[in-house]
Formats: C-alpha cells, sequence, structure tokens
C-alpha cells in the first residue's frame, strides 16, 4: 500500500483532495508534490487538501506544504487546508504556520471561501 | 524496572528513516513511556535519521547510520551516528523568525528539540556526527 493516498473530486471550481496516509519524507512527499504540479499544469489553482486521513507528517511534509502553497501562489491560485489533525495543528502552531494557511474544519465553509 | 540497551546499524538510504523509525517504535512499546513520549520520541528519530542519511553521510550506502537507543527506570535514550564532517547545530536558522517561517526545509533540528528533553551534538574521535536526544519518563 502506498505511504500516501490521495484521492481527487471536483466541488464547483475546487480541487479537493482526499489525503490518507503518511506524508513523510520520500514517497509520501514526492505524492504531495507531484499531485499538485500536475494540478496546476491541468490549470486547477483553487485547491482544499482534506488531512483528515493524514496519520503523521515530519518536517519533509511540513516542508512540501510550505513549498504547495506558495507555488499555487504564484500562480495566483490558492491553497487551503481541511480537517487538521490535533498533531498536525500542533505542528503547524509550533512552527508558526497556523498562521500562514487557512485551516478550515468544515468543507462547506472551506469551499465558500473560496468563493 | 531494568534497562535495555539495543543498538542499530542502517544503510544511508531515504528508506532507513522508516527502518529506524518502526525498531525505535517497537523498543519505545517495550520501554512503557507514555503515548505522547513516544510520539515525539518518533518525531525527534525520523528527523534524526533524515540528517544523518542526507546531510551527514549524503545518502552513501558505504556509510552506515549507527542508533544506540537506552530504557531506564527515568528516561529513554537515544544516539544517532553519522559518518560526515559533522556540523554546527547553532548556526542553524531560527525556523520560526518571521523571515524564514515560508522556507521549504529546515525544521527538523527544530522538532527534535521541541519534543525531546536533551539533545546535544558531539563530534566522535573517529569521525562523524551524533545526535544524543533524551526523553524523560
Amino acid at each position: 500500500m502506498a505511504e500516501l493516498n490521495i484521492n481527487e473530486r471536483q466541488a464547483g471550481d475546487v480541487t479537493v483532495l482526499d489525503m490518507s496516509g503518511k506524508i513523510t519524507i520520500g514517497e509520501g512527499s514526492v505524492a504531495l508534490r507531484t499531485a499538485i504540479r500536475r494540478l496546476l499544469e491541468e490549470g486547477k489553482k483553487r485547491i482544499l487538501l482534506n488531512l483528515a486521513g493524514v496519520s503523521y507528517i515530519d518536517s519533509s511534509g511540513i516542508g512540501e506544504l510550505v513549498s504547495s502553497y506558495t507555488a499555487i501562489g504564484k500562480e495566483s491560485g490558492q491553497l487551503k487546508l481541511l480537517n487538521l489533525t490535533q498533531k498536525l495543528r500542533d505542528l503547524l502552531t509550533i512552527t508558526k504556520l497556523l498562521t500562514v494557511f487557512d485551516v478550515y474544519e468544515s468543507e462547506a465553509d472551506a469551499l465558500n471561501s473560496f468563493k | 524496572m531494568t534497562g535495555e540497551t539495543t543498538e542499530l546499524s542502517l544503510p544511508s538510504r531515504i528508506d532507513t528513516v522508516a527502518a529506524a523509525a518502526a525498531a525505535v517504535a517497537e523498543f519505545v512499546g517495550r520501554s512503557g513511556i507514555s503515548d505522547d513520549a513516544a510520539f515525539g520520541i518518533d518525531m525527534a528519530v525520523r528527523e534524526a535519521v533524515t540528517n544523518a542519511v542526507l546531510h551527514g553521510n549524503r545518502q552513501d550506502e558505504d556509510k552506515t547510520v549507527d542508533i544506540i537507543l537506552k530504557s531506564s527506570p527515568d528516561a529513554v535514550e537515544i544516539s544517532v551516528h553519522d559518518q560526515g564532517q559533522g556540523f554546527n547545530p547553532e548556526i542553524v536558522p531560527d525556523p520560526t523568525a518571521q523571515e524564514n517561517i515560508l522556507k521549504t526545509s529546515g525544521r527538523g533540528i527544530f522538532f527534535m528539540r521541541s519534543f525531546m528533553d536533551e539533545v546535544d551534538w558531539s563530534i566522535r574521535p573517529g569521525g562523524g556526527t551524533t545526535v544524543r536526544m533524551l526523553k524523560r519518563r
């Protein structure tokens, strides 16, 4: 089984990536990077990462989230985060990234925020 | 309880990070430390081994990452040794400084220090860097 599984769906003009597994150095980080690059190539620039199923993330994974955020921002797009686990929220808090990312606990609220 | 010591010697590959984490999780599970402490140890070990593989040994598979795990009634101590050139942790920039928050790397040592009670580095006489990390019970 892959370290990180990513399921893509469309909600209006927002692309939602339902992610489960681990975003760690190696396979997990690469999977996220590859998915984001592909979406940008397809012109999909409004992206919501549903992280409910992400059980673990390391500094490489956090770096990949930052890299995704800046890459999408450079294309005048938006990356938002949905359903952080408490541990991921804690990591984003201590790294001060919680102040950078737009984070939601309700998918409806997250989707509305893109409008 | 009595103490336990385990030593591991692993190749300098990215997949060693997960292998080391699994071995440490098993050791930590036997040590009876709390789940929160075990989570912190797991985070710190992954970062330390990542640094040893990438920055210390530069993924040279002729070099190993050697790990010593010790549990005692008071603490769990983990040492990760690489065969690299050594580095000065004091010159690593603070990843939470405003100008560094959006950097894509540089948080590993910060996590190690955040999750462990003691973290220190030493250069071994035979070469290489050892990072020693301690988590009290």
